[in-house]
């Protein structure tokens, strides 16, 4: 049994490498469709107190889009990718074919193109994790909202917050080459999930 | 200049005027004050989840709606509030997420409403004023000089409670 919160480092490493292998894949995913080189840092792996995940993304009132997916399968996790409001808006003019600057609040069509980027991006996290681990995982349809950080990161907090205190996130940050788009890819295993997560890539 | 006193998640502050007590981002999270108007003093609480025991063990009682208001409610007795006088307000308890099969994490945000209602009620203390659900994330504020409740959100404005 592994123990979720008292993990090796050769455990968080392994772990590191999940985000990295499937953060990767993404970033050549979203690096296609907009055409532009995206560069990702090296993926955060921490065990953090739950009311302070909020911070990670710039403190709770920082408007941002999220994009939630739930993911089923042998490693029931969330997904949510966060991206400050500017960078919501860049990308969306950027896949619509408009100037830069021209989106000013999202409409229904923009909401629907980023959660489609939503899609493409935990797909292809997804199938990256497959390759390497072989449990598959599949995507649920992605929900969007624009609105105060610590509000949009209730959602997968709550459910961390009825199994312990603390919360296990696997972050990357995304960057496209222009400095335009920056984004947080945040899996988010559900309590339990982490033991199948780590066995899995064979460092139990 | 009067105090602006931060309440994180799952945590609470209580204090008197002229304090301001504030919580930022509270999405299906709620944001319950009390208020003694005559001695002017009162609390804030953030909760996450409206009962601890259908969770695995916590050591923050500030987390639940049924552990984290009778914390805070002796605690605002001790700085001098008569429980007779204490009135309650609310808001948060959204569903940030519209999906068709909402699961009960979901709902957690009118789940979260409902329990805070019912233990206010079970403690004595009058819930007076009251926003909650919706879609949209929410700052709150409570003035312990006015006890004047302030809700902000990003797109629908402010309003006092």
């Amino acid at each position: 049994m592994v123990d979720e919160f008292d993990l090796t480092p050769i455990q968080m490493d392994a772990l590191r490498e999940i985000g990295n292998i499937g953060a990767g894949n993404s970033a050549t995913a979203l690096s296609q469709i907009i055409n532009k080189r995206i560069d990702m840092n090296v993926p955060k792996v921490a065990l953090v107190p739950i009311e302070s995940v909020p911070d990670l993304v710039g403190g709770p009132d920082t408007i941002v889009v999220g994009i939630f997916l739930s993911v089923y399968g042998k490693a029931p996790s969330n997904i949510l990718f966060l991206m400050p409001q500017k960078s919501a808006f860049y990308l969306v003019d950027t896949l619509m074919g408009r100037e830069h600057g021209t989106t000013k609040k999202l409409d229904f069509m923009d909401e629907s193109a980023l959660m489609e980027i939503g899609n493409i991006l935990s797909g292809a996290y997804l199938n990256a994790f497959f390759n390497f681990t072989h449990i598959s995982m599949l995507p649920s349809i992605p929900a969007l909202a624009m609105d105060m950080a610590g509000a949009i990161l209730n959602i997968v907090l709550v459910q961390l917050g009825q199994m312990g205190d603390q919360a296990m996130v696997i972050e990357t940050e995304f960057l496209a080459e222009d400095d335009g788009i920056n984004g947080h890819f945040f899996l988010v295993p559900d309590p339990g999930s982490l033991g199948t997560l780590i066995k899995a890539v064979g460092v139990e | 200049m009067a105090d602006l006193i931060k309440v994180g998640m799952a945590d609470y502050k209580v204090g008197r005027s002229p304090s301001t007590l504030i919580s930022y981002g509270l999405g299906s999270c709620i944001g319950v004050s009390l208020y003694d108007p005559q001695k002017k003093v009162g609390g804030l609480l953030h909760i996450m989840l409206p009962d601890s025991t259908q969770a695995r063990a916590s050591d923050n009682p500030a987390k639940f709606a049924d552990t984290g208001i009778p914390l805070m409610l002796n605690e605002v007795i001790a700085l001098g509030a008569s429980k007779s006088r204490l009135v309650a307000k609310l808001a948060g308890g959204a569903q940030m997420f519209a999906f068709a099969n909402a699961t009960d994490i979901m709902r957690v945000g009118s789940r979260n409403a409902e329990a805070v209602k019912q233990i206010l009620r079970r403690n004595g203390i009058k819930v007076i004023a009251e926003d909650t659900g919706g879609n949209y994330g929410r700052t709150v504020q409570i003035d312990l000089n006015t006890g004047v409740y302030k809700v902000k959100t990003i797109d629908r404005g402010e309003k006092d409670i």
